[in-house]
């Protein structure tokens, strides 16, 4: 039987300003229902993205309230990744630049995160069969 | 005031926010009280197209009900404020040169004179 593969994703956007954030996540949800572990180190403006505090909200542009505007957030995104992933007993491991964390004040991140350094997407990418940067423009 | 939004990035977090956020913002300026206008360029010309589409988008277990509807958008947009479209940025993409009411094509020859109507331009 084939090794189980890994992939490591560097994330690098903040939340709700481009869209290359939504694209990576797809690709991540694609590995992941391939069977796919997957690691991601979510660098600068990207470590708001499992941020706890994300908040829907109703649009009056839209015309919609809260619930009809369903608003997805990155967080509940990357919670129902690693849920997913938790079922296929897949492992998935998102790590937060510790640095990146501290200069925005975004410490308070969604369970099944963690807090971490360039050390650990090296060791990451070390032990990944491959590595997708996704940058900043 | 006079304003020009200069939108030339489409689809920027479209599928987070559910819109384009320069259009949401142009819209909710209208609605502030902004005498405003609105011109697309470059990529955002695609936003005339009425086949222009996007469908909800579903990550990990989450899925999402409201795909954004970047030519919806801009239409009210445009039934309410002044929106150009760069003629020449439409026919580079194939799209026809005069797009359909209400929006209005303007050429690159005439864009300095266009923006000097305008006393603030945000190039966003």
């Amino acid at each position: 039987m084939d090794k189980r593969k890994t992939l490591t994703f560097a994330l690098m956007d903040a939340p709700f300003e481009s869209s290359r954030t939504a694209t990576a996540l797809r690709i991540i949800d694609c590995a992941v229902a391939r069977g796919i572990d997957v690691n991601v180190f979510a660098y600068e403006g990207a470590v708001l993205l499992p941020f706890r505090h994300q908040q829907p909200h109703a649009n009056m542009v839209h015309g919609r309230d809260v619930a009809e505007e369903d608003h997805p957030l990155p967080r509940e995104w990357i919670a129902a990744l690693i849920a997913t992933a938790a079922e296929h007993g897949l492992r998935f491991d998102w790590v937060n630049c510790g640095l990146c964390v501290d200069e925005r004040g975004a410490g308070d991140s969604i369970d099944g995160t963690r807090r971490g350094t360039p050390a650990d997407f090296w060791k990451m990418a070390s032990e990944s069969d491959n590595v997708l940067v996704v940058p900043t423009a | 005031m006079k304003v020009l939004n200069i939108i030339s990035s489409a689809y920027r977090a479209v599928s987070e926010e559910q819109d384009d956020t320069i259009v949401w913002l142009s819209h909710a300026l209208h609605n502030a009280g902004a005498d405003l206008a609105v011109l697309l360029s470059g990529s955002a010309v695609n936003y005339v197209l009425p086949a222009e589409r996007s469908s909800p988008i579903t990550i990990g277990g989450r899925a999402q009900r409201n795909a954004p509807d970047a030519h919806g958008e801009v239409r009210k947009l445009a039934e309410k404020v002044p929106v150009f479209v760069i003629r020449e940025d439409l026919e580079m993409r194939g799209i026809a040169a005069t797009p359909d009411e209400p929006f209005r094509a303007i050429t690159r020859a005439t864009l300095p004179a266009f923006l000097l109507s305008h006393d603030h331009v945000w190039h966003w």
